[in-house]
């Protein structure tokens, strides 16, 4: 995995609640036997239209807006288990999610993935929407190490919340597998006694 | 302070917890399918790590698979490399796989329990929301993603902070024609998709004590609906006596040893809780939903509600209904029956006992799709299957089919299908596809009706 320090950006918002993993990535584009290439389906039903026309009223295809930052409404990634949604964001180019409010198993995932989850209040995601919205070369930034994202035309800015033990990995770049793997005799006693 | 059932679960399977971070958790069963499962091997592969506890690893081929003529190669390119890439790494690493055509295929979360493979106190876990289905057991189960698949091959363990407790308590008596999709569909109206978030949900009272073990895991497959991890029912008389005698279970004096363990698998009386929620049972109808998450839902009785929301509009508008609208005499061209939400025995059952000596409507396409090649034969040995037969029924071979539309069972564009499944998200069972979930009671009578109808009027 790659390391996480800071992201500066502009930002793509997507200003609808409850997005579920069946629109990020929709199952038909499952049948892939490695995690290459889910980028190119992101928001499929959203972005294309039947024909396969992009549809240029939806956000990531309009113009104004770019960069490795989504800002998303409440509830983001609720639904199926599918990693595939966290490697459809990641790959399509983005490195933060930004809502109010994740699905618990899509947080997991995003952060197994180098992929940051950063939740802030339901007023500053307001705040975050709008101004990207008014201003889409407004730049934001994220720095995992004192855990701020901050809106830089203005300066606002508000802490999120990570798992100490999640953090550390990510500025490392280390993974949940290298951690387990070195426990194996720890896991082999746990096995023993309760055999 | 006393511990709850899933503290007791959960307690028990801690290898370590390490300072300021999460715990290292042992996982009893591990069952894979191949959608979520071959970048995990890859990954094996790629770290040059071998595969620690084959023997607690259980495959099954669901998701992608045909309904139809599963004796024949498929037909789609994709499908058949997933499959056969599954077989593949079943063999290179001594997973037993019940794949196509074997006996003991089916839906996952349909096979495992029906096998004995589930089983009251374990932790189980699969690359699948809806792992959730086996927390009737009182086993601790919740869906993983491909990372975790990966983690759990390698070392049967898995990192996590412990969730948080919530108990839902239903109590009183259901009224007749109210299932148990009907509590689960009532109870993620009232709480909302995001209710669960972070919480593990044990589900008490008499209405849960008095369900069979199909309806116990109906509650705790949709348990995931409203956000939760995952949820669980204490294991009593009933339990014992569904997992007694199973292939995979343990027999005789193992089996009684067992039970006296499984019988201390109750919330103690002085057990706190992070969250409480408690609900009359005779507020429960027949559900529905009308919109595209599973929490917009109703009594099939009532109106969509009036909510000035973006989101709410966006979903009306999907849906084509409107706000105040009822649904009531609204005309549908698809059943489903189907999904591992409603797809045991007695799901089918209900809706046969239903249809029986009736005909489905002329406009309707009505797939039954069983959870397993055991459903299967149990549906035959019963007679069941030629009255759906000669009601005008599909009857198809199993897996996840229409629920997810991975397959070619996909409803077109635009039309609506009433379904037992547990997703109505937009496109869930096909592009343009518009889904109304429902018990298989309200699916088996659209079907008939070739529209909505208001059911509590037949049963009173
Ligand atoms: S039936 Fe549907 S919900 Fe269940 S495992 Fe299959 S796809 Fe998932």
């Amino acid at each position: 995995m790659k390391k996480f320090i800071i992201v500066q950006s502009k930002a793509i918002p997507l200003a609808i609640e409850n997005i579920d993993t069946d629109q990020i990535i929709p199952a038909r584009f499952l049948k892939a036997t490695d995690r290459q290439g889910f980028g190119d389906n992101v928001f499929r039903d959203w972005r294309f239209d039947k024909e396969g026309n992009l549809n240029m009223g939806f956000a990531l295809n309009d113009d104004k807006y770019s960069g490795e930052i989504l800002i998303t409404g409440h509830n983001f990634g609720c639904g199926s288990s599918r990693e595939h949604a966290a490697w459809a964001i990641g790959d399509y180019g983005f490195k933060v999610v930004v809502s109010s409010f994740f699905a618990d198993i899509f947080k997991g995932n995003a952060l197994n993935n180098g992929l940051l989850p950063v939740e802030v209040g339901p007023d500053f995601l307001k705040q975050l929407l709008r101004s990207v919205t008014d201003a889409p070369e407004a730049e934001i930034k994220v720095d995992l190490e004192t855990q701020t994202i901050t809106l830089l035309s203005t300066g606002e800015s508000e802490s999120f919340e990570i798992n100490s033990y999640k953090k550390t990995c990510l500025l490392n770049g280390y993974d949940d597998i290298d951690y387990l793997l070195n426990q194996k005799e720890k896991i082999k006693q746990f096995e023993q006694q309760n055999a | 302070m006393g511990k709850t059932l899933f503290d007791k679960v959960w307690d028990k399977h801690v290898v370590d917890s390490i300072t300021d971070g999460p715990q290292i958790l042992y996982i009893d069963k591990h069952l894979i399918h191949e959608v979520t499962s071959p970048q995990a091997f890859n990954e094996l592969k790629k770290r040059n790590v071998s595969l620690f506890r084959p023997n607690q690893v259980v495959a099954t081929a669901d998701h992608n698979t045909p309904t139809v003529n599963q004796h024949l190669p498929i037909k789609d390119v994709l499908s058949r490399n997933q499959l056969a890439q599954l077989t593949k790494n079943c063999a290179e690493n001594d997973i037993e796989l019940y794949g196509l055509g074997h006996e003991n295929n089916g839906i996952i979360h349909v096979i495992a329990p029906e096998l004995g493979i589930t089983q009251p106190g374990m932790t189980l876990v699969c690359g699948d929301s809806h792992t959730s289905t086996h927390g009737a057991f009182g086993a601790i189960a919740f869906g993983i993603g491909t990372s975790q698949v990966a983690q759990v091959f390698a070392s049967q363990c898995l990192l996590l902070d412990k969730p948080k407790s919530m108990r839902i308590s239903v109590k009183g008596k259901l009224k007749k024609g109210v299932l148990s999709k009907d509590v689960a569909l009532y109870v993620i109206a009232k709480l909302g998709t995001d209710a669960g978030t972070g919480h593990f949900v044990e589900f008490a009272g008499d209405v849960f004590e008095n369900m069979t073990m199909e309806g116990r895991m109906t509650v705790c497959n949709m348990s995931i609906e409203m956000g939760a991890r995952g949820g669980m029912i204490a294991p009593d008389q009933i339990t014992y006596a569904y997992v007694k005698g199973r292939d995979f279970a343990p027999k005789d004096a193992d089996f009684d040893k067992k039970v006296a363990a499984w019988e201390r698998l109750k919330t103690d009386a002085d057990a706190a809780f992070d969250c409480e929620y408690t609900f009359d049972a005779t507020d429960i109808e027949p559900m529905i939903t009308y919109g595209t998450n599973p929490g917009m839902g109703m009594k099939i009785s009532e109106s969509i509600p009036v909510k000035n929301n973006a989101s709410f509009e966006k979903s009306l508008t999907y849906m084509g209904f409107k706000k105040g609208e009822s649904l009531i005499g609204k005309e549908v061209n698809y059943v489903f029956i189907g999904s591992c939400t409603n797809s045991r025995i007695e799901d089918f059952r209900v809706a046969a006992n239903y249809v029986k000596g009736k005909q489905k409507a002329a406009n309707i396409n009505a797939w039954l799709v069983p959870g397993s090649q055991r459903v299967v034969k149990q549906i035959k040995a019963e007679g069941l299957d030629s009255i759906f037969i000669e009601a005008g029924f599909e009857l198809r071979q199993p897996g996840c089919s229409a629920c997810l539309a991975m397959n070619d069972d996909k409803i077109p564009e635009g039309e609506y299908c009433v379904s037992t499944s547990n997703r109505n998200f937009e496109g869930r069972q096909g592009q343009g596809a518009k889904t109304l979930l429902v018990s298989p009671l309200v699916a088996a009578a659209t079907a008939i009706e070739g529209k909505i109808i208001d059911i509590t009027k037949q049963l009173n």
